[in-house]
């Protein structure tokens, strides 16, 4: 990784002592990335830059905020109201989480429809979805400090959760607590580790990194870079695109915040919290809202929570569950219609999680529970028996074909 | 194991072992004492003693009518206190607990038949149960509806329908006199 030579006296007298503008270079310069990359693969670098602004807007939250029960509510309106820009950099971190989670998810997607769980970069994934575990956790905590009617009912389902643990439980929650409800020590320590997973999180991004640098990026075609003809410099080529990205989800991004700042909050949220009465209806954030149909869907309360819970465990076993070699789900004709089927099957989870379980909210929340478990048994059966349609042989041959067949494509392939 | 052997040639096996054996208690050693420090960190989590320090509630009853109840704060969580009807305390009674999820009879759920005084805690998830004013669901029998999911429990607390595993739970509390409690 060291050894480069750099035209500038000053970053080479640097790098000889600590490499890290080698280690740029390496990993963020000359990173051979696959040529074919399509806009999908925008939302790893999206999501990383929606961490950064969440860091940044957080800290500067922090220096207006107050975690006690008796002023924390008062202190988020004090930002709102009276710190200069308070309510631009409130309104960028609620709505940043949002963006946040949606770049995540369209990132898990995407490596669902290629097939990038699977070897070598079955750590990869892992690392993925601590990453996203964490996150959630940060969230869900960072939630609870506005100390509004959601914040607290929301805290006090969630911890209530880990009651269900047979024998242990009632310690746990009391553990969480550091008391009998959810209160001041619990805002307190909430307020802590909500400061501190961002941090935890970055650490993972690095793991995560280092990963897709070892095992490289996968592709639409999800077949194996071949050699240098396959790919092209990370930069410039793909610096522009990602900034370009990035321009694209500000766009969207700063709409909501300046245009419909509260279209993902609750109303409920600006209510201050109050331990003796619930809320008639207590939803979550929508990012939650799938997992949250799942633990109502099962009428029985440790269940709930091993199926919620379970619906995550288990995505970290995919690259073995699914059986099939073939990465991509443009080769594989059932496996692309049972993707999308999928995916259907969680925006309806998402959608019976939102409402409040009566009628047939909790038949159809059931069987889109069945559903999401049932794609798993069927993953692996689906590589057993399906016939994949031919792979091409490398990333350069369909393109070099396509223009004019033979003469171009040889000198490449030979290379 | 078998690198840091080598370099001394002929090592009996047993000095193998030996060199083993200080390896695994020097780790051994090293893990609970690792357990031991994190401890402190685990337990600073747990209630504090302020916290811990139990407060009790006195409640005056007389104001409370047949039909009627009231909630009172407890250790930061409500209490139902609720004046029952003669027909609420049939129907609770007249219960078969072979159908219970939570088997127990009225009668070991109350001093007095027509106080029936419980924590006002949902047993699934923590919510607190509508039903306390008279404008509330009270749920399919007649006691409490949960609306975060659903439970329903009837006139004696106990959990009839919906996710909740457990009855609602009855406080220690004693009577000091006919219209006054103290709870805790
Ligand atoms: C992974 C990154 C993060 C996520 C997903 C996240 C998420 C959230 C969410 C959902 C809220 C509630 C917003 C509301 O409804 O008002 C919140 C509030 C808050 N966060 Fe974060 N956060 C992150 C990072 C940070 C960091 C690094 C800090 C501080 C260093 C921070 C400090 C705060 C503060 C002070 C509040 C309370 C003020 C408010 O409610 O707006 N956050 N966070
Ligand atoms: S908390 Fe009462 S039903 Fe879930």
């Amino acid at each position: 990784m060291s050894g480069q030579e750099f035209d500038n006296k000053i970053i080479q007298w640097v790098d000889e002592r600590l490499p890290i503008f080698s280690i740029l270079k390496h990993s963020a310069v000359d990173y051979p990335t696959p040529k074919n990359l399509n806009y999908w693969w925008n939302f790893g670098s999206l999501a990383g830059f929606m961490l950064v602004v969440m860091v940044a807007t957080g800290i500067f939250l922090a220096m207006g905020y107050a975690a006690n029960t008796l002023v924390a509510f008062g202190a988020v309106e004090h930002i709102m109201r009276d710190v200069n820009y308070g309510w631009l950099l409130r309104y960028l971190h609620m709505n940043g989480a949002s963006f946040f989670f949606i770049c995540v998810y369209i990132h898990i997607f995407r490596g669902l429809y290629y097939g990038s769980y699977k070897a070598p970069r079955e750590l990869l994934w892992a690392l993925g979805l601590l990453i996203y575990l964490v996150m959630m956790g940060t969230a869900f905590m960072g939630y609870v400090l506005p100390w509004g009617q959601m914040s607290f009912w929301g805290a006090t389902v969630i911890t209530n959760l880990f009651s269900a643990v047979p024998v242990v439980g009632d310690y746990i929650v009391t553990l969480l607590w550091g008391g009998f409800s959810v209160d001041n020590p619990t805002l307190n320590r909430f307020f802590a580790l909500h400061y501190l997973l961002p941090f935890v999180i970055f650490a993972l991004v690095f793991l995560h990194v280092v990963a897709l640098h070892t095992s490289k990026s996968n592709n639409p075609l999800g077949i194996d870079v071949k050699g240098p003809q396959d790919t092209i410099p990370f930069h410039p080529y793909y610096t522009i695109k990602d900034l370009f990205g990035i321009g694209v989800l500000l766009l969207f991004y700063l709409g909501v915040v300046f245009f419909a700042p509260n279209f993902f909050g609750e109303p409920d949220n600006y209510v201050p919290a109050n331990p003796l009465v619930t809320p008639p209806h207590i939803v979550p954030e929508w990012y939650f809202l799938p997992f949250y149909a799942i633990l109502r869907a099962i009428p029985d309360k440790l269940g709930g929570v091993v199926a919620m819970f379970g619906a995550i465990i288990i995505l970290f076993f995919l690259p073995w569950i699914d059986s099939s070699k073939v990465r991509s789900a443009k080769f594989r004709p059932i496996f692309k219609q049972i993707f999308w089927i999928f995916l259907a099957v969680c925006l309806v989870l998402g959608y019976c999680g939102s409402q409040p379980p009566e009628g047939e909210i909790v038949i159809v929340g059931r069987i889109a529970t069945a559903a999401y478990f049932l794609f798993f048994p069927l993953l692996w059966v689906l590589g057993k028996v399906e016939k994949p349609r031919p792979l091409p042989h490398s990333i350069a041959a369909p393109v070099l074909k396509g223009a004019s067949a033979g003469h171009a494509a040889q000198p490449m392939e030979k290379a | 194991m078998a690198d840091t052997s080598t370099p001394t040639q002929g090592t009996p096996p047993e000095g193998e072992s030996r060199r083993d054996f200080l390896l695994y208690a020097a780790g051994a050693v090293g893990v609970a004492g690792t357990a031991l420090a994190v401890w402190p960190l685990i337990h600073s989590m747990n209630p504090a003693a302020d916290t811990l320090a139990l407060s009790t509630t006195e409640v005056d009853l007389s104001a409370v009518a047949e039909g009627q109840a009231i909630t009172v704060t407890w250790r930061g969580k409500p209490v139902f206190i609720r004046h029952r009807t003669a027909a609420e305390i049939e129907s609770a009674r007249k219960v078969d607990l072979a159908e219970l999820r939570d088997p127990q009879a009225d009668d070991k759920r109350v001093q007095k038949p027509e106080w029936l005084i419980l924590v006002g805690v949902c047993t699934h998830l923590g919510c607190i149960p509508m039903g306390q004013k008279a404008s509330d669901p009270r749920g399919e029998y007649g006691g409490w509806f949960c609306p975060c999911h659903g439970s329903a429990y009837d006139t004696s607390g106990r959990i009839r329908k919906g996710p909740a595993p457990l009855n609602l739970a009855v406080p220690t509390y004693t009577f000091l006199t006919d219209t006054s409690v103290r709870i805790g």
